[in-house]
């Protein structure tokens, strides 16, 4: 009580002080603001440099045509191929602990991480290393019939080769979404595993599956070192739109080159807003 | 019946030993004990979701402890009841029959029988994310019941209810052991659900089972 009566003293006496947040937002958004006003720009600047009618001569072109509709379709099956395996193997890494599991884990992060030129690198020489006298390429081109290196199947499998590794992630982080129980009490009622997995996991999965295959799809659209090194440049045969971009450039087409650098930004913006859409939470 | 021989299960932080305990056939046993004491992990090792490290699981006489979940005939309605997202009320009722590849005509009939038992008929073409806790326990009881079941478990059914609605699942319970005489063994910690439904008690205490 006494403390209570006592007069106060000036030394404590709380001090009262306005201070502001907008010091905060500014140092936040300038930083923000630096990163976002770098893509405009390269985006801007792209528009600015190219007429509609550079534009509409690019696309007449039959080898920009031959490498758009390569890249379509060549992007199309790596992303199919990508859903095929990452689907089980995403279930598989996100239910299981199995032994080498964290092997499995890493290996699959190999082809984000590995230099793009490397990889294709690794491609060629994986399908020509003699083994016994025996070598894949020489055996697929001659006994199957399906030659590959310098091929439009070494575009796909140079995209596939990426695009599944993050298509893995996507499909593994949608199966840890969804709760295992259900398909616990699936087996009970009869469901094998596979039943379980089929009927009431995959269901339950495809959003995530419809983002995997987007984001493959869009790897696969950006992919250009591996495609150089293991399905060569050769125009009307193995060119797509990234490699047009380059073959453009190296014989000074500017015009031409951001004309297809326009163009695959208009596909990837149209991939990104398919994943807003889906609103997958996978975007990230 | 349910028959558990010197059963041993090791999960996690805990583990449990020379479990031994019998339900006879179409008798209704409540399994108690505090949480956390490896009730759940029983259930489960009865239904095969989880190992065993040594005993016997006997269900009708049958030693099942090596077969898989889905070929012991049980029906489990988890704590969490683990509904299906994707299927309707109806195809939850028709799951375990159509895995079964039943008839249509069979698998409306059972339907409409089992929804017409747990009260649950205006809910049968509905989603299962908007129905109310009590709805939900029913649709999960109705999908463990619908195959017919040699063996009935039930992880603390009624823990997650209101007053009211538990009073409900009580009578609804107590219809089912009357109607299918299905052998029983549920889980609580409520000695009041002891009480209104049991015809055997078993105690949990210390990795011991004890009958009471």
């Amino acid at each position: 009580m006494r403390l209570m009566s006592e007069p106060v003293n000036a030394s404590s006496s709380p001090t009262f002080r306005r201070r502001s947040d907008t010091p905060f937002f500014l140092v936040m958004g300038g930083i923000s603001a630096c990163f976002i006003i770098l893509i405009v720009l390269l985006l801007a600047a792209d528009v600015v440099f190219t007429s509609p009618s550079d534009f509409i001569d690019a696309l007449r072109k039959p080898e920009i045509q031959a490498a758009f509709r390569l890249t379509i379709l060549s992007c199309s099956a790596a992303a199919v191929l990508s859903l095929w395996v990452a689907t089980p193997l995403g279930y598989l890494l996100s239910r299981y602990r199995f032994p080498g599991r964290w092997l499995v884990d890493t290996l699959v992060d190999i082809p984000i991480v590995l230099p793009p030129l490397v990889l294709g690198l690794s491609l060629l020489i994986l399908f020509h290393l003699p083994i016994f006298g025996w070598e894949l390429e020489a055996w697929l081109r001659d006994s199957v019939g399906f030659p590959v290196t310098y091929q439009w199947p070494a575009v796909v499998l140079a995209q596939f080769s990426v695009a599944c590794a993050f298509a893995v992630r996507t499909m593994r982080v949608t199966f840890d979404q969804i709760d295992p129980r259900a398909e616990d009490v699936a087996r009970t009622l009869g469901c094998t595993r596979g039943q379980a997995f089929m009927q009431i996991a995959l269901p339950q999965a495809w959003r995530g599956m419809i983002a995997a295959t987007t984001i493959a799809w869009a790897r696969a659209l950006g992919e250009f070192g591996p495609i150089l090194v293991f399905a060569g440049a050769t125009r009307m045969r193995t060119e797509v739109l990234s490699t047009t971009v380059f073959l453009e450039l190296s014989i000074g087409q500017l015009n031409a080159a951001v004309a297809v650098s326009l163009l695959m930004v208009a596909m990837a913006v149209v991939v990104l807003l398919i994943l807003r859409v889906l609103g997958t939470g996978l975007n990230a | 019946m349910i028959e558990l021989d010197d059963v041993s299960i090791h999960a996690g932080e805990f583990s449990l030993s020379g479990i031994s305990m019998q339900v006879p056939r179409g008798h209704y046993a409540v399994l108690m004990g505090r949480t956390g004491r490896g009730k759940t992990t029983i259930l489960e090792s009865i239904c095969g979701l989880r190992k065993i490290t040594s005993g016997r699981i006997l269900i009708d006489g049958v030693d099942v402890t090596t077969w898989l979940p889905g070929d012991r005939q049980i029906g489990y309605v988890p704590q969490d009841l683990a509904l299906f997202p994707t299927l309707t009320v109806a195809q939850h009722l028709a799951f375990a029959l159509r895995l079964r590849k039943r008839p249509q005509s069979e698998i409306d009939e059972r339907i409409s029988q089992l929804a017409e038992v747990l009260g649950i008929m205006r809910l049968l073409g509905r989603k299962v994310d908007a129905l109310s806790g009590g709805e939900s326990q029913r649709v999960a009881l109705g999908r463990a019941l619908s195959f017919r079941p040699a063996v009935l478990l039930l992880d603390e059914p009624l823990s997650a209810l209101d007053e009211s609605t538990r009073a409900e699942m009580h009578e609804l319970l107590k219809r089912v052991k009357k109607t299918t005489g299905v052998t029983t063994l549920h889980v609580t910690h409520s000695n009041e659900e002891a009480e209104v439904l049991a015809d055997q008690r078993f105690e949990l205490n210390d990795g011991v089972v004890t009958e009471g």
